[in-house]
C-alpha cells in the first residue's frame, strides 16, 4: 500500500494523490489519444460513442450523483443541445462558437426548468423530469420550422479552422474533438468538486437541513446544479447529433433518459469514474450482445435473428443485479478490488459495508 | 444588549402551542443552557433560530439583526452555527470535506473561478484548510481527517458536528444535546471543549442538554422550560432548586 505523507495543503488540493497516480492517468490519456492509430474505423466510432455517452453521464452525474436530484428527463436536454447546435450552424455560426453556445442555451433551459423542480424531491422529481422528456418529443414536432419536425434534421461535417470534422469522412478528428470535450468537462468537474460549490452540492445531497444551517442556499445551489448539469448534457447532445448525422423527434426518446440514469447507477453514483465506466458498459453492451449471440447460435444452433427487447432485458437485469449487490456501481467494485490488493491479506469483508443511519426525525420535508 | 434575544415568541402547530410567549436573552461570552422535560420545546427554540419555522408572534434578534426577515441560509452568514440532536452530517463525504462545507459562508469565489480553479480559488482553499486544521487539532480529530462519515462511530460523529459548526467561525454556537449518547469520558471531554470554546475562542454558546452534570459544570445561566413556556431562569443552582422546576420534573407532593 502506498502511503502518501502530506506536508503541504496543496497535496490535498491538487486532484492527484501523487506523481505515480498522475502518470497513470497521463499514460491512459496518451493511449486513448492515439486510438485512431491502433483501432479500425468501426471501433473508433464505438469509442467515440462511448465518450459522448460519458460526457452526457458526467452531466447527469452532477445533478443526480452529486446533488442527489434524480432526473429521468435528461434526453430532453440532449435534444436541446443537439438542435441548438444544428440550428446555429445552419444560421452560419461557426462550429467553435455554436457548440459552446448550444451548451450555454441548454444550461439556461435547465435553470428555468429547475425553478418549478426545486420543490420536488425524490420520486416526484423523477416523475416531473420524466414528463419533461415525454413533452420534448411533442415540442420538437410542434416547433417544426426550427427543428424540422418528424422529418428531422441532418448535420454533415463541421469545419474547425478549415479542417473538415465529420463522423464518417474524417473519424479521427471527430474522435479527437469528442475526446477534447470529454477532457475539458472532466477537468472542470474535478475543479468543481475541490471547490466550495462542489462541496455544497454534496452537502445538499446528504442533508439539506444541515447544509442550510451551514449557510448554503438550497434553492440557489440546486438551480446552479441543474444549469451546469444541463449545459454539459447539452454539449453531449450536440456531439450526439453530429455522431448520428440525422436525427428527429424520436432520436432523444424517454428510453435514452432511462439509459442515461441506468448508466450512472451501474458506473457508480457520485464519482467521475462512474460516468466513464457506465458509458463503457452502455456503449459496448449492444456489440457484446450481438457477438455473443452469434457464438451462442454457432454452439447451440438456431438462427441469429434479432430478439426484440433482448438488449433492454439484459440492461434491466444488470441494473437490478447492481442495485442488489453493488449499490456503489462499477467504481465501488473497483475500489474494493484495489483495497483488497493494497491491504492483502488484511482486507475485511465488511470494510465498505454501509452503516445503518440513525433516525432522521428532524428532517423537515 | 443581548447577543441573541427572544421577545415574546410564540409558535403554534395547529392547536398545539410548541413555544409559548417565550422571552430570554443570551449575553455575549456566556454559556447559556436550556433544560426541560421531553417535548418542552427546547429543540424548537433552536429550529426557530435556524429559521426552519416561522413563529406565530414575537421577535428574534441576533446581534442587531432581525432574524425573522432573512432566509434560513442567511442566519449562518450572521455568525450562528449549530449542531443537531440527531446527527446531520454529510454521510458520504470525508470529515475534512464536512468541515470545509462549514467554511461555505466565507466563500469569495464564484462559479467560473472555481471551475477554472484560478489562483484566487486556490488561495481560498489553502486559507480554508488552515482554519479547518486548527479546529481538527483543537478537537483531536486528526486520525479521522480523511475518513468517510458513514464509517465513523457515534461519539466521533458528535465531535465532527461540533467541529463543522466551529469551522463556520461563528459568534454564537448552538449545541443541541452535545452529550446525548456519549460515554462518561466523552461527556467530560465535551465539557472541557465547551469551556475552551467559550474561553479561548470567545464564542457564545447556547445549548440544550439533559445531562445536569454537564449543564451545571459549564453554564453561566440556565433556562428551564416546560410545555413551551419559561419556568425559571438563573444560575444552575438557582434553577435546580426552583420549586416550579422540581415540580415539572418530579411532580407535585401530594
Amino acid at each position: 500500500m502506498r502511503i502518501v505523507f502530506k506536508t503541504d495543503y496543496m497535496q490535498d488540493i491538487r486532484p492527484w494523490k501523487d506523481g505515480y497516480q498522475l502518470s497513470l492517468y497521463l499514460i491512459l490519456l496518451a493511449i486513448v489519444t492515439a486510438a485512431p492509430w491502433w483501432l479500425d474505423d468501426f471501433y473508433l466510432g464505438e469509442l467515440t460513442n462511448v465518450l459522448i455517452w460519458a460526457i452526457a453521464g458526467l452531466g447527469l452525474m452532477i445533478l443526480t450523483g452529486h446533488t442527489g436530484q434524480a432526473s429521468l428527463g435528461h434526453a430532453a436536454f440532449l435534444a436541446v443541445g443537439c438542435y441548438a447546435n444544428v440550428v446555429l450552424i445552419e444560421a452560419g455560426v461557426p462550429f467553435l462558437l455554436a457548440f459552446p453556445v448550444a451548451g450555454l442555451l441548454t444550461g439556461i433551459v435547465g435553470a428555468t426548468v429547475a425553478i418549478p423542480a426545486l420543490r420536488l424531491h425524490g420520486i416526484y422529481l423523477a416523475i416531473f423530469t420524466l414528463a419533461l422528456s415525454v413533452l420534448m418529443d411533442d415540442i420538437i414536432v410542434l416547433a417544426e420550422p426550427i427543428t424540422g419536425g418528424v422529418a428531422g434534421k441532418y448535420l454533415g461535417g463541421v469545419e474547425i479552422f478549415g479542417h473538415l470534422v465529420d463522423r464518417w469522412a474524417t473519424p479521427a478528428p471527430f474522435f479527437w474533438l469528442v475526446l477534447a470535450v470529454a477532457v475539458v468537462v472532466t477537468l472542470g468537474y474535478i475543479n468543481l468538486l475541490r471547490a466550495p460549490l462542489g462541496r455544497s452540492f454534496i452537502a445538499v445531497r446528504d442533508s439539506e437541513v444541515s447544509a442550510q444551517a451551514m449557510g448554503v442556499d438550497i434553492a440557489r445551489t440546486k438551480t446552479i446544479s441543474f444549469a451546469l448539469s444541463c449545459a454539459v448534457t447539452g454539449l453531449a447532445g450536440a456531439l450526439m447529433g453530429m455522431f448520428a448525422g440525422a436525427f428527429n423527434n424520436e432520436t432523444f426518446s424517454v428510453v435514452i433518459s432511462i439509459q442515461l440514469l441506468m448508466m450512472i447507477v451501474i458506473g457508480g453514483l457520485g464519482s467521475i469514474h462512474g460516468a466513464f465506466l457506465g458509458a463503457i458498459v452502455i456503449g459496448f453492451l449492444p456489440q457484446f450482445l450481438s457477438i455473443s449471440k452469434e457464438y451462442a447460435a454457432a454452439i447451440f444452433g438456431g438462427n441469429t435473428v434479432a430478439i426484440p427487447g433482448l438488449e433492454f432485458g439484459i440492461f434491466g437485469m444488470i441494473l437490478i443485479a447492481f442495485i442488489l449487490f453493488e449499490p456503489m456501481g462499477l467504481y465501488g467494485r473497483w475500489l474494493k478490488i484495489r483495497t483488497w490488493f493494497e491491504l492483502f491479506p488484511f482486507y475485511r469483508k465488511d470494510m465498505f459495508k454501509r452503516q445503518k443511519s440513525y433516525l432522521k426525525t428532524e428532517r423537515l420535508r | 444588549m443581548s447577543l441573541l434575544e427572544f421577545e415574546s415568541v410564540t409558535l403554534k402547530f395547529g392547536g398545539l402551542t410548541a413555544v409559548d410567549n417565550l422571552s430570554f436573552g443570551v449575553q455575549e461570552g456566556e454559556v447559556f443552557a436550556i433544560v426541560g422535560p421531553n417535548g418542552a420545546g427546547k429543540s424548537t427554540v433552536f429550529n426557530l433560530i435556524s429559521r426552519f419555522y416561522d413563529p406565530y408572534a414575537g421577535a428574534i434578534r441576533f446581534d442587531g439583526h432581525d432574524l425573522l426577515r432573512v432566509k434560513p441560509s442567511a442566519v449562518a452568514a450572521y455568525g450562528v452555527a449549530r449542531t443537531f440532536q440527531n446527527i446531520e452530517l454529510f454521510e458520504h463525504a470525508t470529515v475534512l470535506q464536512n468541515l470545509l462545507v462549514g467554511r461555505h459562508r466565507h466563500r469569495k469565489t464564484n462559479l467560473f473561478s472555481e471551475i477554472l480553479f484560478t489562483p484566487a480559488a486556490r488561495k481560498q482553499e489553502i486559507e480554508n484548510r488552515e482554519m479547518v486544521e486548527e479546529i481538527i487539532d483543537f478537537l483531536d480529530l486528526q486520525a479521522f481527517r480523511d475518513k468517510m462519515i458513514s464509517g465513523l462511530p457515534y461519539g466521533v460523529r458528535k465531535v465532527v458536528e461540533v467541529a463543522r459548526a466551529l469551522a463556520t467561525d461563528p459568534k454564537l454556537l448552538l449545541l443541541d444535546e452535545p452529550a446525548s449518547g456519549l460515554s462518561v469520558e466523552e461527556t467530560s471531554d465535551m465539557r472541557w471543549w465547551i469551556d475552551d470554546i467559550r474561553r479561548q475562542m470567545g464564542i457564545t454558546v447556547l445549548m440544550v442538554e439533559h445531562d445536569m452534570g454537564l449543564v451545571s459544570g459549564v453554564s453561566d445561566r440556565v433556562l428551564a422550560m416546560a410545555d413551551g413556556a419559561k419556568l425559571a431562569l438563573g444560575t444552575p443552582a438557582e434553577v435546580q432548586s426552583h420549586p416550579a422546576v422540581v415540580e415539572a420534573y418530579l411532580g407535585k407532593a401530594s
